[in-house]
Formats: C-alpha cells, sequence, structure tokens
C-alpha cells in the first residue's frame, strides 16, 4: 500500500464524506453537559465537541461541528461511532483510556498500531502517525472530547 | 546607483543549467523528483552562497569592526562589501543599508525605533516621527503578519490608530479607497510590494503618493519583490524598505532594512549595546550614526557574506531575466490551472503584473489535503494561510494551497504539478 494509501484509507474518505456525528445536541437540561472548543491554528481545522453526561456520570452521547482536512473530519466521525458503541453507557474511564491509547499510538511515529477489536474503524488512523504533520488533525477531536469531559464535571 | 549588469536580451535564462548550481534540486522524496514550489516560503540556495560562507569560515573568519589585527581587518572589509554589494542590489548607497536578522526584524525595528521616538528618544531629529494618540497608520488587508503585527503593537502602545486599505474581489488594491484612507492624521504607509498569497505587483508608485501628498513615513515590505523583480528602492520613493535574504538564495538569519538617509537619521535605535556607540558612560550613551546606530551586538557576519554572494548569483543571471521566467512560469501554471474543475484562483486580476506564484482553493478538498496528495508525488507547495490571515478571511477561506516559483523551476515541472492536482478532487471523491 503507497504512502498514501496507507494515510487516506478508504474508511477514512468515506467517514469524511458522511460524518456520523455531526451536528450539535442543545445542552442537556437534566443531565451534564461539557463543550470544547479546538482549533489547528496550521491549517484551519476547527471543532466544537458536546459530550453530554448521564446522572450517574456516564457518557451519553458526543455532538459536533467543524470544519477540516478529511483526516480531522473522519477522525471526529470514527470518535463518535466509537462512542457509540457504549450505547449512551459509556464509562468516562473507558473513554479516558480511549484517548490516552489513541494518542500514545499517533505519536509513535508508526511503530504502535491501533488496535482494530478496540477502536474500531478509527483504527485506519494509524497511519497518520507516520506523518507527523497530521498529528494534530487526528488527535483534534480527541483533545476536544478530552477537554469537554474536564468541562463537564 | 544600480550594480545590476545589463540584462541579456537575447539569452533567456535557462533553468536547466541553473538547477545544476543547486544541489538539493536534484534529490528526490519518496522516489519521485522533488519538485519544489515553496520558494516564496524559503528558497533554496545554490553552491556559490553555500561555499561564500564557508570560505569566509574558513579563511577570513574574525571579529568586524573591533579588531585592529590582519584577520579583523580583512573581515571587516569582506562584511563592508557585503553590504555595498547588497545595497546596489536595490539601488542604494551603502549607508542606506542596515543590517538585520530578516523582514520580520526589520518591521519590528522601524516600529520600535518609532516607539522610542514617541517616548522622547532621539530628539530633537526623532521629534518627525513621533506619534501622537489619533495618529493613524495604515496598512492593507492583505498583508503578511509582519507588516500588521508590530503596527498594531505600536498602535496600542501610542494611541495611534490602524486603518486598512481593502483589496477588491480580484486581488488588486483598491486604490480609491486607499485615496480615502490615507488622509490628514495619516503619518505611516506600509504595504507589500507583492503578496505572498496573491503574487501580484502593487500599485506602489500611486500609494506613495497619496502618503507624500499626506506628509506620511511610507515603509515596503519587499520580501516577495526583491527575488522576482528588479528593484530600484530610491526610485520607488519609499522611505523605508525591508527584505530577507533567505527568500532570495540567501542564508537564513539575514536580511535588509533599506531608508533614505535623512529618515534612518531621525530614527532612535531599536536594539541597543555594543557596537553601536560612540561614547558609553555609566549613565548616558552616544549613538553612531546609521547604518551601525541600528547593528547592536555581534552580527551575522558569515550570512552577510553569503548574502552578497546571493546577489552576486542572481546579479550573474539578470533580474531581468529571472522575472521573464518566472512571469512565463506563472502564466503557463494559471492557465492549466484555470482549466481544472473546483480550482478557485485566489487573485486572479487580469493584465496584473506579477510574480510567479499562484494560491488557490480546490472545492471540497481541503488545502492540508491537497497538499499532502501533492506530497506524495514528490511536490512541494505549502497550505495554511501562509502567514496572511486577515487576507484569507476577506476571501472566505481559512486556508489556501500556495504553489510558487524561482529562476530553478521548469516548464516540466508545472505541467507535473498541474496534472497531479488535477487527480485530487477524484482521488478525494469529487463534490463532498
Amino acid at each position: 500500500m503507497s504512502g498514501l494509501e496507507s494515510l487516506y484509507q478508504e474508511l477514512i474518505l468515506e467517514h469524511s464524506k458522511r460524518p456520523h456525528g455531526k451536528g450539535l445536541t442543545d445542552a442537556d437540561a437534566a443531565g451534564r453537559t461539557g463543550t470544547s472548543h479546538q482549533r489547528n491554528p496550521i491549517c484551519g481545522d476547527e471543532i466544537t465537541l458536546r459530550v453530554r453526561l448521564n446522572p450517574d456520570d456516564t457518557i451519553r452521547d458526543v455532538s459536533w461541528e467543524g470544519a477540516g482536512c478529511s483526516i480531522s473530519q473522519a477522525s471526529a466521525s470514527m470518535l463518535a461511532v466509537l462512542i457509540d458503541d457504549g450505547e449512551g453507557r459509556m464509562p468516562q474511564a473507558t473513554a479516558s483510556d480511549l484517548i490516552d491509547g489513541f494518542r500514545t499510538a499517533l505519536r509513535s511515529r508508526g511503530t504502535i498500531p491501533l488496535d482494530e477489536e478496540t477502536y474500531g474503524d478509527a483504527e485506519a488512523l494509524s497511519g497518520v502517525s507516520k506523518y507527523t504533520a497530521r498529528v494534530k488533525c487526528a488527535m483534534l477531536a480527541w483533545v476536544a472530547l478530552e477537554d469537554a469531559l474536564v468541562r463537564a464535571a | 546607483m544600480t550594480s545590476s549588469p545589463p540584462t541579456p536580451t537575447a539569452a533567456a535564462l535557462d533553468p536547466h543549467a541553473l538547477r545544476a548550481d543547486f544541489p538539493i534540486l536534484s534529490r528526490s522524496v519518496d522516489g519521485h523528483p522533488l519538485v519544489y514550489l515553496d520558494s516564496a516560503a524559503t528558497s533554496q540556495k545554490p553552491r556559490a552562497v553555500i561555499e561564500a560562507e564557508v570560505a569566509f569560515l574558513m579563511n577570513e573568519n574574525a571579529a568586524v569592526h573591533r579588531g585592529a589585527h590582519t584577520l579583523a581587518a580583512e573581515a571587516t572589509e569582506l562584511f563592508e562589501d557585503a553590504r555595498a554589494t547588497v545595497a546596489g542590489f536595490v539601488g542604494a548607497e551603502p549607508e542606506q543599508l542596515v543590517w538585520t536578522s530578516g523582514a520580520t526584524a526589520g518591521l519590528n525595528l522601524i516600529a520600535y525605533a518609532i516607539g522610542n521616538a514617541t517616548a522622547g528618544r532621539g530628539a530633537p531629529a526623532s521629534a518627525r516621527v513621533a506619534l501622537v494618540p489619533g495618529d493613524e497608520i495604515v496598512v492593507t488587508e492583505i498583508e503578511h503578519h509582519a507588516n500588521l503585527v508590530p503596527w498594531q503593537e505600536l498602535a496600542a502602545r501610542t494611541g495611534a490608530i490602524l486603518r486598512h486599505i481593502p483589496v477588491r474581489d480580484d486581488g488588486a488594491i483598491d486604490l480609491d479607497a486607499a485615496a480615502a484612507v490615507i488622509g490628514g492624521r495619516t503619518r505611516i504607509v506600509s504595504v507589500t510590494h507583492v503578496s505572498n498569497v496573491l503574487g501580484i505587483v502593487n500599485p506602489v508608485a500611486e500609494l506613495v503618493a497619496l502618503a507624500r501628498d499626506a506628509g506620511a513615513l511610507t515603509v515596503l515590505d519587499a520580501c516577495q519583490s526583491a527575488p522576482h523583480l528588479p528593484l530600484d528602492l530610491p526610485a520607488l520613493g519609499v522611505d523605508l524598505a525591508v527584505f530577507s535574504g533567505h527568500k532570495m538564495l540567501g542564508p537564513y538569519g539575514i536580511g535588509a532594512l533599506y531608508g533614505r538617509s535623512e529618515v534612518l537619521e531621525a530614527l532612535p535605535p531599536f536594539l541597543t549595546g555594543g557596537s553601536m556607540i560612540t561614547r558609553v558612560g555609566l549613565d548616558r550613551t552616544e549613538y553612531l550614526p546609521p547604518p551601525q546606530r541600528f547593528e547592536a551586538g555581534t552580527q551575522p557576519v558569515s550570512q552577510a557574506i553569503g548574502l552578497a554572494a546571493a546577489v552576486r548569483y542572481l546579479d550573474g543571471v539578470g533580474m531581468g531575466a529571472v522575472h521573464a521566467h518566472e512571469r512565463a512560469l506563472e502564466a503557463r501554471m494559471g492557465e492549466a490551472l484555470r482549466q481544472i474543475p473546483g480550482v478557485r484562483l485566489l487573485g486572479d486580476a487580469p493584465a496584473a503584473e506579477r510574480v510567479g506564484l499562484w494560491a488557490f482553493d480546490v472545492d471540497g478538498v481541503h488545502a492540508h489535503d491537497v497538499g499532502q496528495f501533492l506530497d506524495s508525488r514528490g511536490i512541494a507547495v505549502r497550505v495554511g494561510h501562509h502567514c496572511a490571515a486577515p487576507l484569507h478571511a476577506r476571501f472566505g477561506l481559512t486556508a489556501s494551497v500556495r504553489a510558487s516559483t524561482a529562476l530553478y523551476n521548469t516548464v516540466d515541472e508545472i505541467d507535473a504539478f498541474a496534472d497531479a492536482l488535477a487527480q485530487v478532487r477524484p482521488f478525494f471523491g469529487g463534490d463532498s
């Protein structure tokens, strides 16, 4: 697989064209909500991500709005799918672990791949770790979720 | 007085011959020959420039202006010869050329010197450049951040008001609006000669005339003109101008500030310390006249010598030939890009005088992805806001892709770039 193809796998292009979780939900009156705005000043990728928590502090859902390169858009979409896999009850600790693992892999310069069982479609972003200029693009939504969870506390 | 030899009218520039002088251009990227279209960010260096710096460090290196020994005298002579060479490249006298670490440093120097004048330093000569609250500083909305942010800071420090000349949709500066903006309170007009995004040569003569009528100081950002056009700063009539070595085949960390003698005389120093003084006491110090007044501390000596070598190289090719060559590349590039569906050229003003660069947007594909695709073919372009975020906002964008040429680029490279660009939208799925 050429470098370009390992970076822009079909899954990434699909997710960037039909992104999951796009469209901000209203802040939740009943439970708690955290909203984070992140920008990548180098290329202008931008995201606003909202996380809504259940009364028991588990994650109900994430939604987002933003514009940017296909990597940043696909990454946000794949993150939203992953959170949805928690069926509206993902423990925050699970989300934090996912974010930490994602960050470790993305910063590994291609040495640590993402595990497909754990990360689902997001595994396709493993190729980004060889392109240090694009790591921030892939991390944007995940940093936003991390920040939004802090704000929801 | 210019040191440029007459431009050869018969022999056009041969980029293939010139490329042999630039070692880096023969490398490949991931199996593809390098197509370097990012000279507006930084230019590649010919062997002559690299070797000039090395030769100096190997043979004559010593402290300039300070030593009584032979080596110091040799180094000083080379350093001042370099000043004369670079001054001559822009039509100036040696004493009108201040060494800086680059255009950004030069623009900050001017802004801070004026700020110091405003605080009363350098009086009485500096009174003519001092600002009072309500005075106006005028720039355009297409400036590189280096010619915008220092003026924002100066306005904030002095109570002056920053105003902007707008650009038209086709990328041309709106001279009618400029005439309305430049007026009785205008004290400084600072504009770019050639936008690093739009590539259009701005109407400097008209802007200087408007500024002169208002009694305002003119500052010119010549970063994208000095490497690509024959330049005669005294003839342009600007009071001050800056340019950077690394954009004109020269080393990093060296640039120049040109100033009309009476203007440089009026400016108090910005950076102070050694080398720019006549007499130092514990409590007060007297300063040297320009240009040394603005050259505090040890100067980038080997880099200055490298820049002089770059000037000699460019003069050897002839700036007229350089401009003609890049114009031909620009025309071919523009023509090819206009044929590609979804590509929108920024600043497509008809009949504009230009240098060899185009910035553009690709419909439905983010600039970063365009750049990545081109990189996979060995083609180096720049993506982002190119340090001109307000300009991008004016055109409804956060980022664009910019391809910029220099004397070493070829027609084949332009064609390879256009071919690759035509495949970008299909790769990313057409209209997304």
